[in-house]
């Protein structure tokens, strides 16, 4: 293990507990990076996209709600609220459009070509190691073995992951149908639109079901990360952090001593604060939704 | 008049026969060229002797014993059939009419100008000649009984061609109607034929016998300047009792600006019910002009003239002849020193008013008041007394602006109709006056809006349970149609009318989606939501299908901006989908929807608007997909579910063990600095506590 790390400056820091160590001499310890600024700007415009979405979407869908025409005067009217729905829908085909062509680069850059992106150790295709870590990890829950040593991605990041390329390519299409129609009907029967209708406004409850319970469980409610992991909004994660989490990788890196290129002073204290405030809005948002779907399909449902 | 009349009449003709009667009898012994009667009688006595006339077989027997016995009987045939004179027997035929005039000249003279002599003239078949009254062969003094003319008789006479159903009656232009029927009513033809009173007016009494004129010719008896002449024939000084109106003399001087006789008593129909007893208000005034009169149990009873000037019965504007105060309190008698003293009974307005009587009697209100309900409303009660007013004078208690209020003193809330009252309208008033139509009424001043009258009538007030009401269900259509016509033509067509859908289960009207007393405007949006209620009231499954639509989703969200059922199914105008007038049919579908949507397509309007995931016959399509999205959504949570919650405890255990090594190597550390600062002395020791975590 290289001692140049200084890793006895990374100490394991207990949850929830603000961090409160001092840069020593005016240089703080680095952190792990592990989004690039372009991964973390998508993000955080999927969360503005994917908010505002399931909100004016939610109305339509449970309009039997007192809650839903609240919202919807709340927004300014249904118009509004579709003028929004359509304006975010814009943004969440900028997002996946920004990502492909970060692919791109990234594949430019780093692998010279597709086989490398897609076969390469950090590839985010599924692999026979991702089914033996998640028979692994049944084990570990139930008692049967220790926590598995996860790498880069882990399969249930995977699993999210390719949620959102099937969920845009499902709801993107289904909502241009419902947004233009006319000039769908020109080729598809007018009862497709019902159709349409049924799967993007289910396909989209599946969407906001499973973002704001598992995806917020794995990110923010893992009792080990509670109340709120940063790193997709930081970028950083605390090298200890790595060392536990992500045992693989961090031992690739050091093994080929590439650590030390991903190491990065941390963001300044007002980015952080500023992040934090903005992932507790989002988050709130996303766990009113819940309770809205849960009363509205359990208590209220026609 | 008429024993005179027909004095004047017979006297001449009597001579004349008398005259007559000698000549032949000089006569007689020169040779009998002249047939005489009983020549005549050889064969005119066989009762089976016939012509043909036309069509017709005529009788011409002639009754040897009448004839002998008649006024004429002393005449020879001849005198009257004066072309046999001097003819071979049996004489040739046809015989010319009888000239009665030769005798009776004057009589002849007014018949010939009068309007049956005229008609003669005109060659009208249906015109009266002497022998259509007074008959031919049998004719006796009019003194007789067995007259044809006999005064118990001119009635029927006159009414042969003057009652209803007659030619004369139905072909020819005369202005009264029911002259017969409403004659044997009235007071003279009651006197006349009830009473056997001869002397009581009859056709001719007025009329004149020969000289029948009409009302519009200066000379004739019933001419306006005239009428009061032929009445006052018989009914002498009668501007004694006509006083206050008629002031005297000033009938007969100005006949042309007073009110003639048959303005109040109308012919053939003079009653004698509300002018009994001849009084004049001037009578009534000398004791209720008083302002301090009080009756025994302590109302005032002043009458107040001015109030009386104005009202509805003597205001000039509305009332020719002031209705005087015995013709609504009748059964006064003049000859007592109060006149009013035997009057027993209560102002009964139906006495002119009849029909709004009957209305009123048949109305639940009128029910009310024969079962002596305390709280029934008889007719001062919305009209008021004295000061009744035209219902078009906005001061009126019945001017349509003050309607609400007028019903309202007994239906407003509280009051003494509401609180019995035990059906589905409540806060009638108040609700109608927040209505488009109360609005329209009290704060537009719109007064042709309907108001409680338009819709409940005014005197025929009925329960909604009643066949007869306006607001059975059953006539809710015509009554609303009567202002909304175009409304209820359109409605009439519709698949809810009763007139096209024949059905057990109640059909809705007007008042079923609009309400019957909180109607509003159908642009509010208030009203625009509603609606799809009341059309769930009925078509339950087919609404809630709706609102699993786009369209629904957004009413239901309260907005009115896209489709509800009726920018689809039309409003008033509803049809089957199948019928091809319907909205919705193959040929209109697509300009239907083309109201909104405005490049809508044939296959843009294959949109199911009433799909539901529920109905897998009917719309498999989209019951298969929910079912199949719904799968996906289950196993999705419940694999995402169930690697949850079994991560929880393990995570949950890593929390702990983390904080248990945090908390070693927190006293690792501690040892440490303690071991330090032992070294270092006591210096910085607050510092130290600070940097302890620093390390």
């Amino acid at each position: 293990m290289p001692t140049d790390l200084d890793l006895r400056t990374v100490e394991p820091r207990s949850p929830g507990q603000p961090d409160r160590r001092k840069p020593e001499r005016g240089r703080p310890e680095r952190e792990f990076v592990r989004f690039t600024r372009m991964q973390r700007t998508l993000h955080a415009c999927m969360i503005v996209s994917f908010l505002s979405l399931a909100t004016t979407g939610l109305t339509l869908k449970f309009s039997y709600t007192r809650w839903a025409s609240m919202v919807s005067r709340f927004l300014g009217g249904f118009q509004v609220a579709g003028f929004i729905h359509r304006s975010a829908a814009i943004l969440m085909f900028g997002v996946f459009i920004a990502h492909l062509y970060n692919l791109v680069q990234l594949k430019k850059r780093e692998y010279k070509t597709w086989r490398g992106l897609i076969l390469g150790p950090d590839t985010m295709l599924p692999t026979s190691q991702d089914l033996h870590q998640f028979i692994a990890t049944m084990k570990w829950f139930i008692g049967m073995g220790p926590r598995p040593q996860y790498g880069r991605w882990t399969y249930w990041e995977k699993f999210d992951y390719f949620a959102v390329f099937w969920g845009i390519a499902v709801i993107g299409s289904t909502g241009l149908c419902l947004w233009f129609p006319i000039l769908f009907t020109r080729f598809l029967p007018g009862s497709f639109i019902n159709v349409a209708t049924v799967i993007h406004s289910d396909e989209a409850l599946l969407a906001t079901g499973f973002i704001f319970t598992v995806h917020f469980f794995n990110t923010h409610l893992r009792p080990e990360k509670f109340p709120m992991d940063t790193t997709i909004f930081t970028g950083h994660m605390p090298l200890a952090e790595l060392k536990r989490d992500k045992p693989l990788e961090y031992e690739a890196l050091m093994a080929s001593g590439q650590m030390e290129q991903h190491l990065e002073e941390p963001q300044p204290e007002i980015v952080v604060r500023t992040i934090r405030i903005f992932a507790w809005i989002a988050l709130s948002i996303g766990f009113s939704i819940v309770v809205w779907i849960i009363y509205a399909m359990l208590f209220a449902y026609r | 008049m008429p024993t005179q009349t027909i004095r004047n009449l017979f006297a001449p003709g009597i001579a004349l026969t008398l005259f007559l009667t000698a000549g032949i009898l000089q006569a007689a012994p020169k040779p009998p060229q002249t047939p005489s009667t009983d020549d005549c009688l050889a064969c005119h006595s066989d009762k089976t002797l016939t012509t043909k006339r036309g069509n017709r077989t005529v009788s011409l027997f002639v009754d040897g014993k009448k004839f002998s016995s008649s006024v004429h009987g002393s005449l020879a045939c001849v005198s009257c059939h004066a072309d046999l004179e001097g003819k071979d027997l049996p004489h040739s035929t046809p015989v010319a009419r009888v000239e009665c005039g030769t005798c009776h000249g004057d009589e002849q003279k007014q018949h010939s100008h009068s309007l049956h002599g005229k008609a003669i003239a005109r060659g009208d078949a249906l015109a009266p000649h002497c022998v259509d009254c007074h008959g031919n062969h049998d004719i006796v003094p009019v003194r007789d009984p067995r007259s044809a003319v006999a005064p118990l008789k001119v009635p029927f006479v006159c009414g042969r061609c003057h009652q209803e159903g007659t030619p004369v009656q139905t072909s020819r232009q005369i202005d009264q109607h029911n002259i017969l029927e409403n004659y044997s009513e009235s007071i003279h033809g009651e006197a006349l034929l009830k009473k056997g009173l001869v002397v009581a007016a009859n056709c001719v009494s007025c009329h004149t016998p020969h000289n029948i004129l009409p009302h519009t010719d200066p000379n004739s008896s019933i001419n306006r300047r005239n009428i009061a002449a032929t009445c006052t024939k018989c009914h002498a000084e009668i501007e004694e009792v006509h006083r206050k109106t008629i002031r005297g003399e000033l009938w007969e001087k100005e006949a042309h600006v007073l009110p003639a006789c048959v303005d109040c008593h109308q012919p053939h129909k003079v009653r004698n019910v509300y002018y009994a007893q001849g009084m004049a208000d001037a009578d009534c005034m000398r004791c209720h002009a008083n302002e301090r009169l009080k009756a025994a149990d302590g109302r005032s009873m002043f009458v107040s003239a001015a109030e009386i000037a104005a009202s509805r019965h003597a205001h000039p504007r509305t009332q020719a002849v002031p209705v005087s105060c015995s013709q609504c309190h009748s059964e006064v008698n003049v000859s007592r020193v109060r006149p009013c003293e035997t009057i027993t009974h209560p102002v009964d307005c139906s006495k002119c008013h009849e029909d709004q009587g009957q209305q009123y009697q048949r109305s639940k209100h009128g029910q009310l008041l024969a079962a002596k309900d305390p709280n029934a409303p008889s007719c001062r009660d919305c009209h008021g007394t004295h000061r009744i007013l035209d219902k078009r004078d906005p001061e009126s208690r019945t001017f349509s602006t003050r309607v609400p209020d007028l019903c309202g003193s007994c239906h407003r809330e509280g009051q003494k109709a509401a609180v019995r009252y035990v059906g589905t309208q409540h806060q009638i008033i108040s609700n109608y006056n927040e209505s488009i139509h109360g609005k329209g009424l009290l704060k537009s001043g719109l007064t042709v809006t309907a108001t409680c009258t338009n819709c409940h009538t005014a005197h025929m007030v009925l329960p909604k349970s009643d066949p007869q009401s306006t607001v059975n269900p059953k006539n809710v259509p015509a009554t609303c149609g009567a202002c909304h016509h175009g409304i209820e033509e359109q409605f009439e067509q519709s698949v809810h009318s009763r007139l096209v859908t024949k059905t057990d289960k109640g059909l809705p009207v007007c008042n079923d989606c609009h309400s019957a007393h909180t109607i509003r405007r159908t642009d509010e949006t208030g009203f625009m939501l509603d609606i799809m209620e009341k059309c769930g009231k009925c078509h339950e499954e087919i609404a809630k299908t709706y609102f699993d639509t786009y369209h629904g989703k957004v009413s239901r969200l309260g907005y009115t901006k896209t489709a509800k059922c009726y920018d689809c199914h039309g409003a008033h105008d509803i049809l089957r989908v199948a019928d091809p007038r319907s909205h919705l049919s193959r040929a209109n579908v697509v300009a239907t929807c083309q109201k909104c949507h405005s490049t809508a397509t044939r296959r843009f309007a294959g949109y199911l608007t009433h799909a539901t995931h529920h109905d897998p016959k009917k719309y498999p399509f989209v019951f298969w997909t929910f079912w199949g999205m719904t799968t996906l959504l289950l196993s999705t949570f419940v694999i995402g579910g169930m690697h949850t919650l079994l991560w929880l405890p393990r995570a949950l255990q890593m929390r702990r063990e983390l904080k248990a090594e945090e908390a070693k190597e927190e006293a690792e550390l501690a040892r440490e600095e303690a071991a330090r600062s032992n070294g270092a002395g006591e210096e910085g020791k607050s510092a130290g506590e600070e940097n302890h975590h620093a390390h």
